[in-house]
């Protein structure tokens, strides 16, 4: 579904994504674990269309190239990136975004545009996978939530737009316990046999609850190892250390 | 002296053994008084501060014509339907500067409200309109089209609100031209609250007809004591049209006043607001909202003068300009010396769209009093790159992720209305001003051509 091919990102200048090869196929979680500013949501951002960036290498999704695509084509076709800080939007509320998001994605694949009933109804039914109870339809994307209640946002809107391939940037971060119980639990009754998953994160605590099937380790703009979901636990032992003492030992 | 001033000139010289003949002479001293302040200064010139940015000289002609009596009667709802969902109002319409009614011009409800024509105000109840009348707003050098109006106006609607009434349906003046000819319009508003009495009001000036008409209205407000007033302004008009609207407020103690002029479509706009704040705890609110495209002009001058302590005036100003649009926003404070523990607040925020749209914006605060917390903030910016991609990046085009962007800065100008039915129309016009889908006011058109009545109906849920 996805693959990523000797990807080199750089900013200003500045490389950050140094040959990165991965490849995701459908029905299958991965996991991507490193320390921090070793270009992990710099990845996220590069597929997701942001605009900022030198970019050389290839990523294949669906077959098509996906630096073809604009921002919102990439969304239509179905990869959506749960970011690891949502942006603040006053004034365009959350039914209004959501609503407009799913009629262009329907309209992309030629559906007719959902009612006003039939909208509100998805609504209601996705709002549950996330444990939302407060009224959305008077509240601005984002604004005055809480770190966590962005989180579920994010992943309320990823229950939306079933997306074929999501990529969820440090969706942990900033959450406390029961949130991030109720997001990996949003995530995980999303999951099905068509659809991939990647989830970006510093601590392993978030694999606990979603579980993946491999596990990558980002250093130095590289996935420099990969391995089963006991490399997550494997790494929260060690530390990063370990894998900054291995490669810079040439050892991997 | 040029053509246009040769023109009022010689109007108003045939008026005064015409039209203003029969007057009381107070009213026909006055209206001399202040032609000789036009004679004197004439139009407002690209050369004064408040007209500097989107000057109106060089766009006024001398051909104009001056409409000497109202049209023959014929019932409104023939022609003329309000479609703002559920916005139950007493509709007192205008038709090419004349009060439109069938038999009486004026009425007076037996709570003591008066309503109707300023005219016949003049003739029926002068003791309680002549001293309005007859006092000048032309006191600057720059206000000759002020002194225009009271020099040559014909008519106007007044409204009296007296003690301790409180008017619970909203009165609406809608301001309609219908002519082919090149009009020049001078209607002079004036609406006076008794003491705790309270109105809500809803100004709508419409084309209907595209003319080169010139509109030149003065609205003069008088807020007595813990009056509340709230007035709504929409103005929709054609490429060709100039439009200048002065509007006076005055208020005594602890009054309060809230404005919210909404432009959706302009040829030129001059849209002047001059409040006084002349007796403690009196308080405003000053909203505002221009959207414009292609080659229009709106200019949007607010001056507040804190004349007393304890005072508190908010304004906040937003606007939109695309294409060559040209808006500009002059928000004038003066904090007189003795007015101690003044609160007065401005924001002017700005989007330009093009390069070649321009948008000038001037905070100026005056203060002389020490004990005063006063702020502005004055912006003109592009779309919020960061929302625009987190909004593509859901599938949102770029095109719609905009307007919902453009769209969510217009409403927080509208979201302040409080009659529901009418903030809801306003922010489905907002929007549909955005997506180009709105023109004119295509709820407020006359249809004397064909005889028909278009029903414009929008479903709100479409976005």
């Amino acid at each position: 579904m996805l693959k990523i091919e000797n990807l080199h990102v750089s900013i200003k200048g500045k490389e950050i994504l140094k040959g990165l090869n991965l490849e995701v196929k459908r029905g299958e979680v991965h996991a991507i674990m490193g320390p921090n500013g070793t270009g992990k949501s710099t990845l996220a951002s590069v597929i997701a269309g942001k605009d900022i960036y030198d970019v050389t290498g290839s990523i294949t999704y669906k077959g098509k190239n996906l630096f073809d695509l604009s921002i919102e084509e990439r969304a239509r076709e179905g990869i959506f990136i749960g970011f690891q800080y949502p942006v603040e939007i006053p004034g365009v509320s959350i039914t209004n975004f959501m609503k407009t998001a799913v009629n262009e994605v329907r309209r992309y694949k030629g559906l007719e545009p959902l009612t006003g009933g039939a909208f509100l109804r998805l609504m209601e039914e996705k709002k549950k996978v996330v444990e939302l109870t407060a009224k959305l339809s008077n509240r601005s994307v984002n604004e005055g939530f809480s770190g966590g209640e962005k989180k579920r946002n994010e992943i309320f809107q990823m229950a939306m737009l079933e997306p074929e391939l999501s990529i969820l940037d440090e969706t942990d971060s900033g959450l406390d316990i029961d949130a991030l119980r109720i997001v990996a639990n949003g995530v995980n009754q999303l999951k099905t046999k068509d659809n991939a998953t990647i989830v970006i994160t510093h601590y392993q605590r978030l694999l606990d609850y979603i579980v993946p099937d491999v596990v990558h380790v980002l250093y130095d703009g590289k996935i420099v190892k990969s391995g089963p979901k006991e490399l997550a636990v494997e790494l929260e032992e060690k530390g990063y250390d370990w894998i900054k003492h291995e490669y810079e030992a040439g050892l991997l | 002296m040029n053509s246009f001033t040769q023109y009022i000139q010689q109007l108003f010289a045939n008026e005064v053994g015409g039209l203003f003949a029969a007057e009381p002479a107070p009213l026909r001293e006055a209206r001399q008084k202040s032609m000789d302040f036009f004679l004197a200064h004439g139009l407002p010139t690209r050369k004064m501060e408040n007209w500097r940015q989107c000057p109106i000289d060089g766009l006024v002609q001398s051909d104009y014509r001056m409409q000497r009596e109202a049209d023959p009667y014929r019932p409104v709802e023939e022609y003329f339907q309000c479609q703002v969902r559920n916005l139950a109002t007493q509709m007192f319409p205008f038709l090419n500067g004349w009060f439109v009614h069938p038999d009486a011009p004026l009425t007076k409800s037996a709570n003591g409200v008066i309503t109707g024509s300023v005219a016949a105000a003049v003739k029926q109840c002068p003791e309680l309109i002549l001293p309005y009348l007859t006092t000048t707003h032309a006191d600057k050098a720059d206000r000759g089209l002020v002194a225009l109006n009271e020099a040559l106006f014909n008519d106007g609607l007044f409204i009296y609100i007296p003690a301790n009434v409180k008017v619970e349906e909203p009165l609406q003046l809608v301001s309609m031209i219908n002519t082919d000819d090149n009009l020049l319009i001078n209607n002079h508003n004036v609406i006076v609250l008794g003491e705790n009495a309270s109105l809500s009001f809803v100004h709508c000036d419409d084309s209907i007809k595209y003319g080169k008409t010139l509109i030149n209205n003065v609205t003069e407000v008088h807020l007595a004591p813990n009056a509340v007033m709230h007035y709504y302004k929409t103005e929709n008009k054609d490429a060709d049209s100039l439009l200048v609207n002065h509007l006076f407020v005055r208020q005594q103690e602890n009054s309060e006043w809230v404005s919210n002029v909404v432009t959706f479509n302009a040829g030129y706009i001059h849209n002047a607001i001059h409040l006084d704040l002349d007796e403690p705890f009196a308080h405003a609110n000053l909203y505002g909202l221009y959207l414009v495209d292609k080659s229009q002009v709106v200019d949007n001058q607010v001056f507040v003068a804190h004349n007393a302590p304890d005072c508190s005036s908010y304004q906040m100003y937003k606007g939109i300009a695309d294409d060559s649009a040209r808006a500009n926003f002059n928000g004038h404070i003066v904090v007189r010396q003795d007015s101690q523990r003044t609160q007065a607040y401005q924001t002017n925020r700005n989007m330009a769209l093009t390069d070649e749209a321009v948008v000038t914006t001037h905070p100026f605060l005056e203060i002389y009093a020490d004990d005063v917390k006063c702020s502005h903030g004055a912006t003109v910016g592009q779309l919020n790159e960061d929302a625009m991609f987190y909004l593509r990046s859901r599938g949102i085009g770029e095109r719609t992720a905009r307007m919902l962007l453009m769209y969510a800065f217009a409403n927080e100008v509208t979201d302040k209305v409080t009659i529901d039915s009418l903030r809801e129309r306003l922010a489905n016009m907002v929007e549909r001003r955005l997506s180009g889908e709105l023109t004119l006011c295509d709820q407020c058109r006359l249809h004397t051509s064909d005889g028909k009545v278009l029903i414009f109906d929008v479903d709100p849920d479409k976005i």
